[in-house]
């Protein structure tokens, strides 16, 4: 437990001072902001011109609920980015300790494999939520400033759905990085696997046909999209649940190889 | 307090360490002397539980480094051929986080951390990021690493590679100083570091271990006095049948000095042969003058060239066999 703590505490300290981490950061913030932006404007005019349109026809009135609208297509949308950004926090994670040699240092010392993977994967995922932290800020702001406040239900939900997409691409990302000494190899790997992750789910969308159906169990965005409308159910819980800790699994069994593999 | 059982270690088809044996007592320091590739950053690998052996035992302060490793690891302090190192942290809390996972206790590390870095003299050095720190300067952060948690088993893989002549000498100075109250296993293929550092030396070449004893045992006993040199006045085809003639001389060669007909001979000894009185008795029993004679010790990188440099010939008639 005290090694898991000394691993987690070097990962986060090292965060801190990589240039990595700040890029990412700053460009998922300046993407997650113009969404957010586009997102508003879009839903308000759509919410102005319906109510134009009822007005016309004579009616009292109609009320779209903007602050719920608004929050899911955000939410959807940070799914998106997540999925694209992520590859780049998880690639150095072994890969930066393999090439460096550090990865002999940590595994002569008196920590276990699991310290080790374990210290580093909870420290990317803080890393994750530390990430997504500023975008909790425009949803208070629009509880200040819409009426109906935005449901309370869809903003956990949502934000629960990204903190498991996050941490299953971060804990399979693990993995691949630990593959591999080249910190652009293993990104590369990631982002391979983010897009094939994406693409399954376009390319199931409204398929009918047995193939397109278990293929659509594989689609990560059709597991998230509960979680955004508010509706944490078990299914999108285990099949998260279940990739983060095949994910970790994996990672275990990388490292504990590379007793033997080093040459 | 290191017991090592026919160790063998293979990669794939390739044999790394083969079959060595040793053992290093409490407060010892052990020099691992071969050419590069000889096996010594394999053995110090499996000795830290890095890596598996394919057999044999090996066993620190009684614990089995495969079997017990969590035991070993707390024991020992590493420093790799490359010292592992977190170029954006500052030395102090590079060492802090070695001492972390080292399992120093949280009130014990501010003084730990300390103590290392005055021991490897980088005192002055610890708010700086190691990624600003010269090559020899990371070296010992490397130093202070393995020296951190005050480990009973220190090993070293190539402790003074990149280091300037004066840094070496401090670094000799601290490992010397280590010894006692540390068992301590270095390598290196620098022959003078052993001879100045260790208490005892292991040859080591293509995996296996090709003569173990003290510095001054390797070079006296095991070729001094059987190396002879001669100067004498002498026709050089005679002088050289002549010398060859004596038994137990294996090796004869014959040089010429200057003008006058003055000739230098070296002759080599099997071992354990004085042949200083039957060369003076050949010699001026011929009626040629002898100006001198006398015995030579082998330096160890002789000794080392000898033991570790294989004979063609010899190799060629192994493998006709």
């Amino acid at each position: 437990m005290r090694g898991l703590y000394a691993i987690y505490r070097k990962e986060m300290s090292h965060y801190f001072v990589s240039p990595v981490a700040y890029i990412v950061l700053c460009i998922f913030l300046i993407l997650s902001g113009v969404f957010f932006n586009y997102i508003l404007r879009q839903v308000i005019q759509y919410a102005f011109d319906a109510g134009m349109e009822n007005m016309q026809m004579g009616g009292a009135g109609f009320s779209v609920d903007v602050p719920s609208m608004v929050l899911r297509g955000f939410l959807s949308i940070l799914g998106t980015i997540v999925l694209f950004l992520t590859p780049f926090l998880a690639m150095g994670v072994f890969s930066e300790e393999r090439r460096r040699g550090t990865m002999e240092l940590l595994m002569t010392s008196p920590i276990t494999d699991a310290d080790i993977v374990l210290g580093k994967f909870l420290a990317s995922l803080s890393l994750f939520a530390i990430m997504l932290l500023p975008t909790v800020f425009y949803v208070f702001y629009m509880f200040g400033h819409s009426d109906p406040v935005p449901p309370w239900r869809m903003i956990a939900g949502g934000y629960l759905g990204i903190l498991l997409l996050g941490g299953m691409l971060l804990a399979l990302g693990s993995f691949l990085s630990s593959l591999t000494e080249n910190q652009i190899i293993s990104g590369v790997l990631i982002f391979g696997l983010s897009l094939l992750l994406w693409l399954l789910d376009i390319f199931t969308e409204g398929g009918n046909n047995a193939l397109a159906q278990s293929l659509q169990y594989a689609a990560v965005l059709q597991h998230y999209d509960p979680f955004v409308r508010g509706i944490i159910d078990t299914t999108g819980l285990v099949f998260f649940g279940s990739w983060i800790f095949f994910g970790i699994f994996l990672t275990m069994r990388s490292v504990e190889s590379m007793r033997w593999r080093r040459a | 307090m290191i017991e090592v059982q026919g160790l063998t270690k293979a990669y794939g088809e390739k044999t790394a360490v083969n079959n060595i044996s040793f053992s290093v007592n409490k407060g010892e320091i052990l020099g691992f002397l071969g050419p590069n590739g000889a096996g010594k950053t394999t053995t110090m690998r499996v000795l830290t539980g890095y890596l598996p052996a394919t057999q044999g035992t090996a066993k620190i302060a009684g614990f089995d480094v495969f079997d017990d490793s969590m035991e070993v690891r707390r024991r020992i302090g590493y420093l790799p051929e490359n010292p592992p190192l977190y170029l954006d942290m500052t030395v102090a809390n590079y060492l802090d986080f070695v001492a972390r996972i080292k399992n120093v206790p949280a009130e014990k590390r501010a003084q730990r951390v300390e103590a290392a870095t005055e021991m490897a003299k980088i005192a002055d050095k610890r708010g700086e990021l190691i990624k600003r720190l010269s090559r020899g300067y990371r070296q010992r952060v490397g130093l202070a690493q393995a020296i951190v948690h005050d480990p009973d088993v220190i090993i070293l893989d190539e402790p003074t590679v990149g280091l300037d002549p004066k840094q070496i000498i401090e670094v000799r100075h601290l490992i010397k100083s280590l010894a006692g109250s540390h068992t301590i296993i270095l390598s290196t293929h620098i022959l003078p570091e052993v001879s100045m550092t260790c208490d005892r030396v292991i040859i080591i070449n293509n995996g296996k271990i090709v003569a173990v004893d003290t510095p001054e045992n390797l070079t006296l006993q095991l070729k001094g006095g059987e190396r002879i040199r001669v100067e004498a006045q002498a026709p050089e085809q005679a002088l050289r049948d002549t010398l060859q003639k004596i038994p137990g001389a294996q090796k004869v060669q014959v040089d010429s000095v200057g003008s006058g007909g003055r000739m230098t001979a070296v002759v080599e000894a099997r071992q354990g042969q004085d042949l200083r009185s039957q060369i003076a008795a050949k010699i001026v029993g011929q009626g040629w003058p002898l100006f001198e004679l006398r015995g030579e010790n082998l330096s160890l990188e002789e000794i080392f060239l000898q033991l570790t440099t294989e004979d063609p010939a010899q190799k060629k008639a192994e493998e006709t066999k």
